[in-house]
């Protein structure tokens, strides 16, 4: 009884289906999402709010690293919006429905579970291209930014990509906090970590203590991805960010099983 | 129309239909707190099986071990016959859970569409929309509705993949009369289909109107278990009240008569059936007055389950 069954295996429905599921899943928790002010209004408006003012309005076309500041901030500032857009999908969103006993409702029936996690990866990784879209448009058309076609892709592609390490985040987060707590929590997180990994403030223009920590924040790293996208300059190799950004990912997927376990103790124990 | 309703009787058990949901012996522990003891029970195809009790009794405890959101610290929960966390059966069972916040930013159709989805053969959606009165606000944000109108779309999403064992948590919690009485005679119409239906419910009267069969449980404990008619009758179903020249000790002594006693200058008289007990009043008390039948009714009969510590020795 105990055991897990055998029959949790593919055969269950024919693979159309389940494509089906997937898609299905991911459109509703988009459409969801999006018709939710307090989300996609702040994770939208944020980072844009906060690019025309330092990006577009107080810069005074002076160069920062080797590209234009409304460049550089676009990469930093992209990258902070994208980490706020899937900490507070998943964290917040997942702790309100795991709470609330929505998840419960949804684990009743024949839903894949992966097909839950899936389409909020997915849901994720859309509204960090809205948010890098939302800020290349307005960087192209009021701001100093000269990106080729290479850099514009390899900046959307890097960001959304790098998403998913926010989302295992929010996943750990969305298992430990509670509904009313998991927003407050995303917040203490994401606005400590954007500054200190220099996302508002180049790294270069923060106090030596930072640069010392940066490496072990998440955001730093992606941050680092972005600049080098735009032709930036940055620090290390792209690929020991990548690895970085995979082993906090797999430190929070760690963390996400735990309480994932402590979760199920609960009711299966 | 309601009075259609009312006058579909339940049909009777089921005894020879092989059993859809079962619990064999379980215990159900929450750290020190034992949620169920040592209980079994059974739901059939073509049975509506009500389980009563009050807050804290272990129904929804019940509810989450046969659908696998739970498992038993002692004993085995079964669906079809096999573990109810297989996707294969739970593609065959539809539940109505209580939950306290369901995403509001979904129109009412989108909600439906969703859980439809992950069936292999879901009804149409117009008719599951129907089915729970939902078509003429399909196009309506979740939570924009009533709280009545939310609980409609939980029934549907238990609906909506046509399962074969349907799970209803307090279905009728918050619904208005005629609500309620719309999701019954779907409840019936289910069970007339052949699907297999668990209810649980603190509403003694829903169980009453509803089950081919109850099971009562408090604390944990299954203490009385029997169709609608036996458990009334299991626990004084009426009582009459009247002015009569008999003796106490003589209608105590009547077939029929469970409990007999004075209060001021009338006699009050508990009974099972009430008919067969007046006849015998009026035939040897001609002169017998202000004659008052009240049903015990389920309430009355609840209580006195609950209460009564001899029920025990019955199940």
């Amino acid at each position: 009884m105990n055991s897990t069954a055998s029959a949790f295996g593919p055969s269950v429905r024919p693979l159309r289906r389940t494509l089906a599921i997937y898609g299905k899943e991911s459109k509703y928790e988009f459409l969801k999402l999006l018709r939710l002010p307090v989300y996609s209004g702040s994770t939208i408006l944020f980072p844009v709010m906060f690019y025309v003012l330092f990006g577009l309005m107080m810069n005074r076309g002076e160069g920062l690293s080797s590209v234009s500041v409304s460049t550089y901030l676009m990469a930093t500032f992209s990258t902070f919006g994208v980490m706020g857009a899937s900490l507070f999908a998943f964290g917040a969103g997942l702790a309100g429905e795991r709470a609330l006993g929505w998840l419960q409702v949804k684990r009743a029936t024949p839903l894949p579970p992966t097909a839950y996690f899936f389409a909020k990866t997915v849901v994720c990784m859309a509204f960090s291209l809205i948010i890098v879209a939302a800020l290349l448009t307005l960087g192209f058309l009021f701001g100093n930014v000269h990106m080729t076609m290479l850099q514009t892709v390899k900046l959307a592609a890097t960001l959304v990509v790098g998403s998913i390490t926010f989302c295992t985040m929010g996943m750990a987060i969305g298992y430990f906090a509670g509904p009313t707590s998991a927003p407050a929590i995303v917040n203490m997180i994401y606005l400590p970590l954007s500054f200190a990994s220099g996302l508002w403030i180049p790294m270069q223009a923060l106090p030596h203590f930072f640069q010392k920590i940066a490496p072990f924040l998440p955001p730093f790293h992606l941050g680092q991805i972005a600049l080098s996208a735009v032709g930036a300059e940055s620090t290390g190799s792209n690929l020991m960010h990548w690895e970085a950004l995979a082993a906090f990912a797999v430190i929070s997927l760690g963390i996400a099983r735990i309480g994932y376990q402590r979760d199920e103790g609960k009711m299966y124990g | 129309m309601l009075a259609e309703i009312e006058s579909i009787p339940p049909s009777a058990p089921q005894t020879g239909r092989p059993a859809a949901a079962r619990l064999n012996d379980v215990t159900k522990n929450f750290g020190p707190v034992r949620a169920l003891n040592h209980v079994s029970l059974e739901v059939r195809q073509g049975e509506i099986l009500a389980v009563l009790g009050p807050n804290g009794a272990g129904k929804t405890t019940a509810v989450n071990l046969l659908l696998g959101l739970a498992a038993p610290s002692a004993g085995e929960a079964s669906v079809f016959g096999g573990d109810p966390r297989n996707p294969a059966n739970r593609m065959r069972t539809g539940a109505m859970l209580q939950v306290a916040r369901v995403p509001e930013t979904l129109r009412v159709r989108e909600h439906v569409e969703l859980f439809s989805s992950y069936y292999p053969k879901p009804l149409p959606i117009a008719e599951t929309l129907a089915a729970a009165g939902l078509t003429t606000i399909q196009k309506r944000m979740f939570g924009e509705l009533s709280g009545g109108q939310k609980q409609r779309v939980l029934f549907a999403l238990a609906i909506c993949g046509d399962p074969d064992l349907l799970f209803l948590d307090e279905a009728t919690l918050g619904l208005d009369v005629e609500a309620r009485r719309l999701l019954w005679q779907q409840i019936r119409k289910l069970a007339e289909r052949g699907k297999a239906v668990l209810l649980t419910t603190h509403y003694l009267h829903e169980a009453d109107a509803l089950a081919d069969r109850i099971l009562v449980i408090n604390k944990g404990e299954i203490i009385a278990e029997g169709t609608p008619a036996e458990i009334k009758a299991r626990s004084a179903g009426r009582q009459i009240r009247c002015r009569t020249d008999l003796s106490i000790s003589e209608i105590r002594a009547m077939e029929g008569v469970l409990e007999a006693k004075t209060d001021g200058d009338t006699v009050v008289i508990q009974t099972a059936v009430a008919e067969p007990v007046l006849h015998e009043l009026l035939r040897r008390d001609a002169y017998i007055s202000e004659i008052e039948v009240t049903s015990a009714g389920l309430e009355e009969a609840f209580l006195a389950l609950t209460n009564n510590p001899s029920a025990h020795e019955s199940h």
